[in-house]
């Protein structure tokens, strides 16, 4: 019997990018609509935005939504770039991943922020 | 139609003879053909009675041997099961599989693939061998739709003639291995899955897969084996995760 391959780490990002694809199917065009169309027609005042973070839930529902929308545009990314051959895979992967990390860090901070900040 | 028996279409047929030829070709054919003809008739009328070397697989006519897969217009099908009326006016480009190294003319070298089919320990292993005497190993119908259509398919390799991930690396299981894996992993009577698990959680088993899905619409069989794969990524991920809590029971 031959020994079994060596396992890849592809499946962490496939399970971060399969669970904003869910989200994103299910609220994406809700908050399309919302953000894209309903708030810019009446903006709120953004004391009046900030406030809708302070309920620790909606804090997060924002903590699920926004890094997993990003490590599903990630993901898709990354895919795209590996079948054009846009470059060698390790800079490709850091490229696209390291953005979702960094936009996941920033949310998470700035969430923070919001939640326990004055 | 007054001159339904001098309807003709031409051919335009992908030529490699290794022995005569520095590269592969087109050469075209013009054939007289019926309503009711398929490509892969008009390869035999061609053999027959224009170029007699000219090379291609087939056997059973009727898309269950699965052995004449080839490109027909750029999309991978299976000649016996495609009709010249379909293709008319023409000129029809007909080309050997996607994919594969050709052997000669229409013909492609499979031994890669066969590998690859052989090593997934493509039969069922019983949890425990009963001796003849002790019957047969039920199975209730909802337990045999499980796997059923995984096991419809006929190894005519049209979905790694379609699978640009393939095309891209050779070394890719591919969708019809997969199928294959998916129909004894999902059938009741096998106990295999964890050999068979272990084989794919590399980067040249499943995760070479970017969900194209093209193997599916290629297949002739309607196998899905897109889906097959996509399955097989769900428990290849969560095995990724939860194999320090599973029981070894390996000697």
């Amino acid at each position: 019997m031959t020994r079994p391959p060596k396992r890849t780490i592809a499946p962490i990002f496939w399970l971060l990018f399969g669970a904003g694809g869910m989200l994103s199917a299910l609220f994406g065009t809700g908050l399309v609509i919302v953000t894209g169309f309903l708030l810019p027609a009446s903006p709120p005042s953004y004391q009046a935005a900030a406030a809708i973070l302070h309920n620790p839930l909606a804090g997060l529902v924002a903590l699920a939504t926004i890094p997993l929308f990003f490590w599903h545009g990630a993901e898709r990314l990354f895919l795209t770039l590996k079948d054009m051959r846009a470059g060698p895979r390790p800079l490709l992967a850091l490229i696209s991943y390291g953005a979702a990390a960094v936009g996941t860090l920033v949310t998470i901070l700035l969430i923070f922020l919001m939640e326990f900040g004055s | 139609m007054a001159d339904r028996d001098r309807l003709t279409i031409e051919l335009w047929i992908l030529r490699y003879r290794p022995a005569q030829d520095e590269e592969p070709h087109f050469v075209s054919y013009t054939v007289t053909y019926t309503e009711e003809m398929s490509v892969l008739e008009a390869l035999q009328s061609i053999k027959d009675e224009q170029d007699g070397s000219l090379s291609f697989r087939w056997s059973c006519r009727m898309a269950i041997c699965g052995s004449c897969g080839m490109m027909i217009d750029g999309t991978p099908k299976l000649a016996c099961s495609t009709f010249l009326r379909d293709l008319a006016p023409g000129p029809v480009k007909i080309a050997p599989l996607e994919n594969f190294p050709i052997e000669r003319d229409l013909v492609v070298t499979v031994a890669d693939f066969v590998k690859k089919i052989e090593s997934i320990y493509p039969f069922i292993m019983p949890k425990e061998t009963k001796p003849v005497e002790a019957g047969e190993y039920l199975q209730t119908p909802a337990q045999m739709a499980a796997y059923e259509p995984f096991s419809d398919c006929i190894n005519c390799m049209l979905c790694y003639a379609a699978c640009p991930q393939f095309g891209a690396n050779p070394d890719f299981i591919g969708p019809g291995a997969m199928a294959l894996l998916q129909r004894y992993n999902g059938d009741s009577r096998d106990a295999g899955s964890r050999e068979r698990l272990d084989l794919i959680h590399g980067e040249d088993g499943v995760w070479s897969c970017t969900a194209v899905g093209l193997c599916s619409e290629a297949c002739p069989k309607l196998v899905d084996p897109a889906n097959a794969v996509n399955q097989n990524k769900t428990n290849s991920a969560f095995d990724f995760f939860l194999r320090g809590l599973r029981k070894e029971n390996h000697s």
